[in-house]
């Protein structure tokens, strides 16, 4: 049989849509949609996640996304100016501390700061939220540090020169003219942080929250709990999926226009 | 003859292995304009980055209105405040609207109110033909006018000297004129000047002292025109005969 190259590669595609379009076909009619539904979607269980699901859990997820991300940020903010300081051992202390703080899984960290660190001092944390928010924070912080480094160090080198040949000092410099336009560059990437942070919050009711800090996660197992049914963790995606998607849409259309605005 | 407002001393300058100044002995008095030719890689822009220490020099002085900018207890920050640069690239802070990019040094090194900023900005915007684009933001102007912002921006401290470094170089042909105009004007007015510059008819025309720089040295000096038209050396001849066949 003669066929062009192109052919073949058009029978090829053909044959590969044909096999999916079978298999998704069987899949739907093997699938037992009402017990998938009955156990996945149940219409009075997801009813009854409201209105706490929002009022606390979803509070909650946000006072701990918004702490963590103002803490982050804060500590993005100093270990960046850190890692780029002409001393030495601020630079090692970044890059230490950044390394250190990726390094290691969340999970594990936030149970050494969460409970590891009060058992062998004997300190308790003052606050259930902080003791959630602060570890969340600390690695936030490592996190975001790269992104502000990468920031300032897109703004061109000649801001920095003409900002001191005015008679500005190296730190006023940094905060009036370098800082403000590294800024403009990070939103987009900060807001994909700030993204992750939103689905990190989950990992924090490993720490035993108590019933006052519940998050969307831990909300969603209890009543999986209480129900025997897995609705309550569906809604709770959706519910995480209401934040985020709408961020990441931001944060791609803001990245897309200044792709068109710079010149 | 009175004292220097610039003055500079046996001045080296190396990055790493590249000795890109070999002993600089220059001093320029007030109200002189300067131009200094020489081609790329002459050390021309390092030698006006020493002025107001943007390059901190291996070896030698820095002298400016009187105060020695190399020495250990010079507060750099301060002493800056005696030079205005101006710079290829414009380098305008382009998060600030125009006019405060004027301002922003007199109110954060300053501490000026901002209405008295202000009103210092509309009259520098003015004069450099400006006085409309107040609001604007960097990015909506041409090259020219960016650069004539970027004068208006390192006059507002009131410097005793102005340094342009290659202030036209990167701008469209037709726009160099109206900056070339606006550095005119400043010398007539009796701003002293250090240019750095690939623009002769400007050096002949403005220039009181022409310098020829090559090879880290400055090879020759005098009145534009017997820098221009009768250089002695060979180098001078050579740099000149190919600068002005273009």
């Amino acid at each position: 049989m003669n066929m062009s190259r192109r052919q073949r590669l058009q029978l090829v595609r053909g044959g590969i849509y044909a096999l999916t379009i079978a298999a998704l076909a069987l899949l739907i009619i093997s699938v037992d949609w009402g017990a998938l539904g009955g156990a996945l979607f149940k219409w009075d269980v997801v009813k009854k996640q409201f209105p706490d699901i929002l009022t606390s859990a979803l509070r909650n997820t946000i006072i701990f996304t918004i702490f963590g991300f103002i803490g982050g940020l804060s500590l993005g903010l100093l270990l960046a100016i850190m890692r780029l300081s002409k001393s030495k051992p601020y630079r090692w202390f970044a890059a230490t501390y950044i390394e250190i703080l990726r390094g290691v899984p969340l999970l594990v960290t936030l149970l050494i700061l969460g409970f590891g660190i009060p058992i062998a001092t004997g300190w308790s944390w003052p606050n259930p939220y902080l003791q959630g928010a602060v570890p969340l924070a600390l690695v936030a912080g490592a996190y975001i540090a790269e992104t502000v480094r990468a920031g300032i160090e897109a703004v061109p080198r000649g801001q920095m020169e003409a900002a001191r040949s005015l008679g500005m000092s190296y730190t006023r410099a940094m905060v009036t003219v370098i800082i403000p336009q590294a800024f403009r560059i990070i939103v987009p990437p900060l807001t994909n942080e700030f993204v992750l942070l939103i689905k990190d919050t989950s990992l924090i009711s490993v720490l035993g929250v108590t019933e006052r800090t519940l998050d969307l996660a831990r909300f969603g197992r209890n009543g999986v709990n209480d129900s025997a049914n897995a609705t309550p963790l569906v809604v709770a995606g959706l519910v995480y999926l209401a934040l985020t998607i709408p961020l990441t849409q931001l944060a791609a259309w803001m990245e897309r226009r200044s792709k068109v605005g710079r010149r | 003859m009175s004292e220097p407002l610039v003055e500079l001393r046996q001045l080296h300058k190396s990055f790493g292995d590249n000795h890109v100044l070999r002993g600089i002995d220059l001093s320029v008095a007030k109200g002189e304009v300067l131009c200094i030719i020489g081609p790329s890689g002459s050390g021309k822009s390092t030698l006006l980055r020493c002025v107001n220490l943007l390059e901190h020099p291996t070896g030698g002085q820095v002298f400016v209105a009187g105060v020695e900018l190399t020495h250990r207890d010079c507060d750099i920050d301060k002493a800056r405040r005696a030079t205005g640069m101006v710079f290829q690239q414009f380098n305008l802070f382009s998060h600030l609207s125009v006019r405060d990019n004027v301002t922003i040094s007199l109110r954060k090194v300053l501490k000026m109110k901002r209405a008295e900023a202000n009103a210092r900005a509309d009259i520098l915007l003015d004069r450099v033909g400006l006085g409309d684009k107040a609001s604007a933001y960097p990015a909506q102007l041409s090259g020219g006018q960016q650069q004539r912002v970027a004068i208006a921006r390192a006059l507002a401290m009131e410097p005793s000297v102005m340094l342009f470094d290659e202030a036209t170089s990167a701008l469209d042909p037709e726009l160099v004129g109206d900056v070339l105009g606006v550095m005119r004007e400043l010398a007539e007015e009796g701003m002293t000047m250090l240019v750095v510059t690939h623009e002769m008819g400007f050096a002949r025309n403005v220039a009181d002292r022409v310098i020829f720089m090559d090879g880290g040295v400055i090879v020759e000096e005098g009145k534009p025109s017997q820098v221009i038209n009768e250089p002695r050396e060979e180098r001078t001849k050579k740099f000149l005969a190919n600068v002005l066949e273009n």
